[in-house]
């Protein structure tokens, strides 16, 4: 791309477009450059945060003592009931085990954890280090679920295998162990909520409209979900699956084994909402669930229309710029800011498919910007060259835009309030503009301007 | 809640870490390089390792965390990550053009058995980095020590990578141990108050605390320069504070350069305070009237407040430089320090707190776990703790008061902008203790004895 491309690795070319300038099919789904500053993390980290909202199981990480520490409640999964999630166990891997094997250890951590806590399951992640060692975990987890009776799933996800995405399906793997393992027939209306992780209750809003609809929720996979719930999803007729990135894998599968169709839908945006509950609604098409479903959505929609409004009066003419996990998060987000009146000027994923970017492409205007697997340097000159107000991103992302001088919003682990669904419009509205509209920005220099500019 | 499944008696746990009070090497080694200008640290693994060291770092100080990773893949694994470090190099100087770059390792590279110095050889013969450019390594596998032994092996690293021996000059080296921004300034200031030229290395002030300008610089303005670097190894001494992150590092200054060193306790408290001080006068410094000032405040508030400190019960949490520093201002203060837990392996910091606590009667325990820490506290109640943010399960648990201090902080600020070495540090120290000792006091007070006058 003509004018931004200065200054960034050659190899990276293709991840980069601008919308009315470039015409190429984007490159993604690539391993990133070596030495590159990557935002991305690796398989690990994907099993873990899909599996980990599972509160009632024993999460035991087998490796070295990191993976367990970073993994260590840094994500608002809530649960309504136990929270033996939250709690951090390694096997914390030493020099003699890497020499003679973690085996021994693995299995008595195992048998200690499940006599302390008596889980319903027990994940064990492997790490990379587990992997080279040559730790038959599957073995050990055959072995102690025999003897405790319970389920003892290995989860194969070592780091190197890939990227997060790999580690999304190594968690859907193991969650096939334990669906449909118990005998139940089929329930009327029923689904399962797929890709939700509870992050600040969102599965609790998205749950009761379901519920509001005359829908029952078997499982929700994984936020705030028990391990009987996720033997039983199998009953449902539908699901729904939310992240497609995530958990499309684990629809597919159950589609192939129990022969439960899936939708793909977002909860973000009122417009993507109300398509994801009219999807399912048409999916059934029984009268009264039709007829609550439209219901539910018009009520709704004239609750947050007058705020909606008024933050619009607000936002209009702003600019943003996004960098987030998934490609479907990105497109639903595009959405919700235009009802806002804000343009997105960037459009960033670290995991993006093919189809995703080409959706991407169709749905923004022309000068914005499409990034795959993107770093700071890059960042920061995008969000400084389009004048961006306001970012949107992760973790890593946050002190960047404020260095920037710009306002942020956290659509990752750490959103505090529920961006989901019909309220999770108004709550996203009231974050974006009380960070654009805050105070502080006026002693703060902006966008690369001097000080006294 | 969270922590409800915790039972009060103690059974020894051979295979496993509940609750870790300890993470692994690669952090520790990245934090320190950052403390270099215009460096960028990189690590030799999955791209994993690197995003959760930036996250983790980030999320301490709030600040972007430059680092760039070999991405390991399969292939890599099978066949030695030479390739992706060769490709990583050469990217790094064209892209990003650090003036040094700082490999740190992973548990995959080192089980792998990647030569490194081989393969920065192996970069220079094929003219991958570019004249003028210096790479360091360090070996920090995840299965051994800890977070803290990562940032000593890469201070190491620093020395073996920039320190030669020559004509002794007049200035000293610093080594700061595994502390705040904050408190590297705050050591540089002391220094320099006393009149001595010195190196301080590494010094992440300016880097992990750098100003908001509007402007996003992968190099902040901190950290010590290639060029004070190169001058360590003709410094008339180190001073390296705290033995488990600085003495690897003050130890090969004198074997490989001559440079003489004397190790201290991390100047935590009046007596490390004091004794950091006699060492510079020793070394030429002098103690002016400033400094004295700023003593006889800290030693006046002590005075004035100690009622609140006697005999209250502590217990304590974190690194093991920093624990043995605390224990003994805490027992100064006339604390009761009862529990005392670091993650860190190393048999000598037993002896080092008890030897700072001035008794054996005193739980301490290396290679342990915050469950573990949970259980002694179960077993004899304590008033105050003081430990990073993990600990605030137990402090809520338990309804007792805490004091945020080491690493990480993940949800209080003030560790990067306020120190807690010196005298400064140690009225700063001494304030917190009292308002947590005091909001406890209030909170809890019967209305006839809730007071007006502390």
């Amino acid at each position: 791309m003509a004018q931004t491309n200065s200054g960034f690795l050659k190899a990276r070319t293709l991840q980069i477009f601008e919308k009315g300038i470039d015409s190429f099919e984007m490159k993604c789904d690539k391993a990133s450059a070596a030495g590159s500053v990557s935002q991305r993390a690796c398989t690990f980290c994907g099993a873990r945060v899909v599996l980990y909202p599972i509160a009632d199981a024993l999460h035991l990480v087998h490796g070295a003592i990191g993976c367990a520490a970073y993994t260590w409640d840094i994500r608002g999964s809530l649960s309504s009931g136990p929270q033996l999630h939250r709690s951090s166990f390694c096997t914390d891997l030493r020099e003699k085990e890497v020499i003679y094997g973690g085996e021994e250890k693995l299995k008595n951590a195992l048998f200690t954890l499940i006599g302390k806590y008596s889980p319903k399951a027990a994940f064990v992640y492997s790490t990379c280090i587990a992997g080279i060692i040559g730790d038959d975990v599957e073995a050990v987890c055959k072995a102690v679920a025999k003897k405790t009776g319970i389920p003892v799933i290995p989860v194969q996800s070592e780091g190197f295998k890939g990227t997060k995405k790999d580690g999304y399906r190594a968690a859907c793997d193991a969650l096939m162990h334990l669906v449909g393992t118990c005998d139940s027939d089929k329930v009327p209306l029923s689904i399962n909520i797929l890709g939700d992780f509870n992050i600040a209750g969102e599965i609790w809003a998205i749950k009761k409209y379901f519920e509001k609809m005359g829908l029952k929720v078997i499982a929700t996979l994984t936020g705030d979900s028990r391990v009987e719930q996720i033997k039983r999803a199998h009953t449902a007729q539908l699901n729904i699956v939310q992240c497609a990135g995530s958990m499309q894998y684990l629809a597919k599968e159950m589609k192939v084994k129990f022969g439960i169709p899936y939708i793909n839908v977002s909860f973000f945006g009122i417009d993507d909402t109300a398509k994801a509950l009219y999807a399912t609604a048409d999916f059934f098409n029984v009268k009264s669930v039709l007829e609550n479903t439209s219901t539910l959505i018009t009520n709704e929609i004239k609750k947050i229309s007058p705020f909606l409004e008024d933050y619009r009066k607000i936002c209009q003419g702003k600019k943003a710029a996004l960098y987030v996990g998934g490609a479907f998060k990105a497109i639903s987000l595009i959405k919700a800011l235009r009802i806002l009146g804000i343009q997105t000027i960037l459009a960033g994923t670290q995991t993006g498919g093919k189809e995703d970017y080409e959706a991407l492409k169709a749905l923004c205007d022309d000068g914005t910007i499409l990034v795959d697997d993107s770093n700071p340097i890059e960042l920061s000159k995008f969000i400084i060259d389009k004048k961006a107000d306001l970012f949107i991103g992760g973790v890593k992302e946050r002190p960047l835009a404020y260095k920037l001088g710009i306002a942020f919003c956290d659509h990752n682990h750490e959103r505090k309030t529920g961006l989901a669904g019909f309220e999770g419009m108004i709550n996203f509205a009231r974050e974006v503009s009380l960070s654009m509209n805050s105070p502080v920005w006026k002693f703060a220099p902006r966008k690369g301007a001097d000080l006294y500019d | 809640m969270l922590l409800r499944h915790t039972p009060d008696a103690i059974v020894e746990r051979e295979a496993l870490t509940v609750q870790p009070a300890k993470t692994c090497q690669p952090v520790g080694a990245m934090y320190a390089s950052l403390g270099i200008y215009r460096c960028l640290p990189h690590s030799h693994g999955s791209q994993g390792c690197c995003a959760y060291h930036r996250s983790s770092l980030t999320r301490h100080y709030k600040e972007p965390v430059m680092a760039a990773t070999s991405s390991f893949t399969e292939g890599a694994s099978v066949f030695g990550g030479q390739a992706n470090l060769l490709e990583a190099i050469s990217n790094i100087f064209n892209l990003y053009n650090p003036d040094v770059l700082a490999i740190h390792t992973t548990c995959l590279s080192e089980t792998i058995g990647d030569d490194v110095a081989q393969i920065i050889a192996k970069a220079r013969e094929e003219g991958r980095v570019p004249e003028g450019k210096y790479i360091i390594r360090a070996s920090t596998p995840s299965y051994i020590g800890s977070h803290v032994i990562g940032f000593a092996n890469m201070v190491k690293s620093i020395v073996e990578g920039f320190s030669e021996p020559g004509k002794k000059m007049d200035h000293i080296n610093i080594l700061p141990g595994f502390v705040e921004p904050s408190d590297m300034e705050e050591l540089k200031r002391m220094v320099k108050m006393m009149g001595l030229d010195s190196v301080l290395f590494p010094d992440t002030s300016g880097v992990l605390n750098s100003p908001q300008n509007g402007h996003y610089e992968m190099y902040p303005k901190g950290g010590t320069t290639v060029e004070s670097l190169k001058t360590t190894g003709f410094a008339k001494a180190t001073l390296a504070l705290g033995p488990i992150a600085s003495g690897p590092a003050a130890k090969l200054l004198d074997t490989k350069c001559g440079v003489q060193y004397e190790l201290l306790k991390l100047p935590i408290g009046i007596r490390a305070t004091d004794m950091f001080v006699e060492t510079l006068k020793r070394l030429g410094g002098v103690i002016d009237d400033e400094l004295e000032v700023e003593r006889g405040k800290a030693i006046d508030a002590i005075t004035d407040m100690q009622q609140y400190f006697y005999q209250k019960k502590v217990a304590l949490v974190g690194d093991p430089d920093q624990l043995v520093a605390l224990t003994e201002f805490l027992t100064d203060l006339g604390f009761s320090v009862r529990h005392v837990i670091t993650g860190t392996p190393g048999k000598k910091f037993i002896s080092r707190v008890k030897e700072a606590a001035g008794t054996d009667a005193i739980n301490v325990r290396e290679s342990s776990d915050y469950f573990y820490l949970h259980q002694l506290i179960k077993n004899e109640k304590v008033d105050l703790i003081m430990g990073n943010t993990y600990a605030k399960y137990m402090a809520r648990d338990m309804d007792i008061p805490l004091i945020r201090i080491g690493f990480p902080i993940y949800d209080r600020i003030g560790h990067q902008y306020f120190p807690t070495v010196g005298y400064k540090g140690a009225l700063r120290l001494v304030e917190k203790m009292l308002n947590a000792l005091m909001d406890y006091q209030d909170r809890y007070a019967p209305e006839e004895q809730f007071e007006l006058v502390m």
